[in-house]
């Protein structure tokens, strides 16, 4: 409620006004601020890396980008809006199911009309969740997350003529991307497919939030009590970012269905919550890398621990992740931060 | 005769059995530069939270501009011009100055809906936000974060969110509280300067800035309006000297 922390009521350096304060404001650095800016190519500069250094792990490489999207959905929800989350894998398993449903029972397996039939029904499902979410708020709205995964998990489980149940769906097949790459054994069309629809995926993000609506999820995250002060209703914001994270997750969910040509019924699983809110904290909620960093690191942690140490590599992740949230207390992309700052600041005041 | 800038009727709240607001009616003629003073505990941010929609009346009506606006929420009567500040400070405490204003402004524009073009990019909106900030004399910490601001800076903020909305009245709620007196100046100048055609409630603490400030002066005791008169006329009155302004003295 309150934005005033307690050492802010001692007076601040500005509160000297030694020298005389500039009268008009220098809109400049606004106008910057959605500009792309270096240290960003080198990130995309990854996968591009990836390929070459990496070609026997492109299967583990296209997980990495479909955990990255789904990160990008919650940070959306989680890290913009400030949505509570632990029931996305919902919107992921809607979306891998939708995916797989479309080619193994209608024989539909192009894979683009496939991702954008997934991103409709999850978009269609966050919709219809939206109103039970936002009616509470806090502890409320995280249980009622929860409920929502639980049931969509018992359905699927239920629904085994459609699902499959437990053994999964069977029997996806994709015909080429476009009609010109079809998916190969070595699962390299997967890998590129994934990491393209990363990119467009992050590009659009990107410029959501950047926008007066993103700006407007940021500041109702903070304080939404002041929002309706301001003339916004609070519940159509929180709606729309819910509805445009359902349908990121679900294009996830869709990827995974189509590039592994099975589902699980592991998509639904409160687990795949859980982690995807573990990756985001730890790269850092509310900033779009945070997603992104959040899921190589934790993915290859993951592979490296699993790798030396196959019986307790979860202690080791779980002893990292606690020391990340004790010392880098938003994340990675937190602990870079102040240098960020440091740096704008030598720019902005010569 | 047109119609009073704010007023309601017989306005009452009960919480279980405690009424917090006593069948108030009070009117605002616009351009009214007027006052809601009151003891701790008189019902003062019951009345501001009626007033604005934060809270349902148990009985009566609030009218804008002769409109009745009982039924619609805070954020709906904010559409209609009525904006306010807040006692305690609620900022966007990791935006900049620029980008809050800007957000407010942007909304008041019908511009908050856009996904597809930066912030950067909308230029009236900018422009009017820069405006703004210079009037209230923030131009130099325009892009510093809010919760690096010292208190006294932040108040002007608060003012500025809801100028922002360009409101017809203004509901000021106490905005000289936990302002140090040597960064209160800025804040009594620009509150001098607001325009005339807007009209101003201000419910005060600090009876400095009330009897410099206000044209009409409402006290509420106990929920109810104890009486409403000019300044001189309050300032003198037994019955307010003994709930009000004798509480005062002994606490000064």
């Amino acid at each position: 409620m309150d934005s005033r922390s307690p050492d802010s009521l001692s007076p601040g350096p500005d509160a000297a006004a030694a020298t005389p304060a500039p009268a008009t404001v220098d809109l400049a650095p606004l106008r910057r601020a959605a500009r792309p800016r270096w240290p960003e190519l080198a990130v995309w500069l990854l996968p591009v890396a990836a390929w070459f250094l990496l070609p026997e792990d492109l299967a583990l490489l296209t997980q990495i980008a479909i955990m990255a999207i789904f990160a990008l959905s919650l940070d959306l929800v989680l890290g913009y809006a400030g949505i509570v989350t632990l029931g996305h894998a919902a919107f992921f398993g809607v979306g891998a199911y939708a995916a797989g449903l479309l080619a193994a029972k209608l024989g539909i397996g192009d894979p683009l009309l496939g991702l954008l039939f997934a991103a409709a029904v999850a978009a269609l499902a966050g919709l219809v969740t939206a109103p039970t979410v936002l009616r509470g708020t806090g502890l409320t709205r995280l249980m009622v997350t929860i409920g929502i995964g639980m049931m969509l998990f018992e359905a699927a489980n239920k629904a085994t003529d459609l699902t499959g149940g437990v053994d999964g769906l069977q029997g996806i097949e994709m015909t080429p991307i476009l009609g010109l790459w079809s998916f190969d054994l070595w699962g390299k069309t997967a890998y590129v497919y994934a990491v393209v629809v990363l990119l467009v995926l992050f590009l659009i993000a990107r410029r959501i939030v950047h926008s007066p609506f993103g700006l407007s999820l940021r500041a109702l995250h903070m304080n939404p009590a002041r929002m309706p002060a301001l003339g916004v209703s609070v519940d159509a914001r929180l709606a729309a970012a819910w509805v445009l994270g359902a349908t990121y997750a679900g294009i996830a969910g869709a990827l995974l269905t189509q590039t592994t040509q099975f589902v699980s019924i592991d998509v639904l699983g409160f687990e795949r919550s859980a982690e995807i809110l573990l990756i985001l904290v730890l790269g850092g909620a509310g900033r779009l890398y945070g997603a992104l960093i959040g899921t190589i690191v934790f993915v290859t942690l993951h592979h490296v621990l699993a790798g030396i140490d196959p019986e307790y590599w979860q202690m080791w992740i779980g002893l990292v992740l606690i020391g990340i949230v004790l010392f880098a207390r938003n994340g990675i992309m937190g602990a870079i931060d102040p240098f960020e700052r440091l740096l704008a600041r030598k720019k902005t005041e010569p | 005769m047109t119609a009073p800038a704010l007023h309601t009727r017989n306005l009452v709240k009960t919480f279980g059995g405690f009424t917090a607001t006593d069948d108030v009616s009070l009117t605002l003629a616009p351009g009214a530069r007027h006052a809601l003073i009151g003891p701790n505990g008189a019902g003062k941010t019951t009345l501001v939270n009626l007033l604005t929609g934060v809270l349902a009346p148990t009985a009566g009506a609030v009218f804008l501009a002769g409109e009745d606006v009982t039924g619609l929420g805070q954020h709906r009567r904010v559409r209609r011009g009525l904006a306010r500040t807040f006692q305690i400070n609620r900022l966007f405490a990791d935006l900049t100055v620029l980008e809050s204003v800007a957000l407010a402004v942007g909304e008041r524009r019908g511009v908050g809906w856009r996904v597809w073009s930066p912030v950067g990019a909308q230029g009236e909106v900018l422009d009017e936000a820069a405006r703004l900030i210079e009037t209230l004399r923030l131009a130099d910490v325009a892009h510093r974060r809010t919760r690096d601001l010292a208190y006294g800076r932040q108040r002007l903020i608060e003012i500025a969110l809801a100028l922002a909305v360009r409101p017809r009245v203004l509901l000021l709620d106490e905005p000289a509280a936990g302002v140090p007196t040597r960064e209160s100046r800025a804040l009594f100048e620009t509150l001098a300067e607001l325009p005339r055609d807007m009209t101003i409630l201000l419910i005060e603490h600090d009876m400095d800035l009330v009897f410099r400030f206000a044209e009409r002066i409402s006290v509420l005791v106990s929920g109810a309006v104890l009486l409403e008169d000019t300044p001189d006329v309050v300032a003198t009155h037994p019955l307010v000297r003994e709930v009000y302004l004798g509480e005062a003295t002994h606490h000064a």
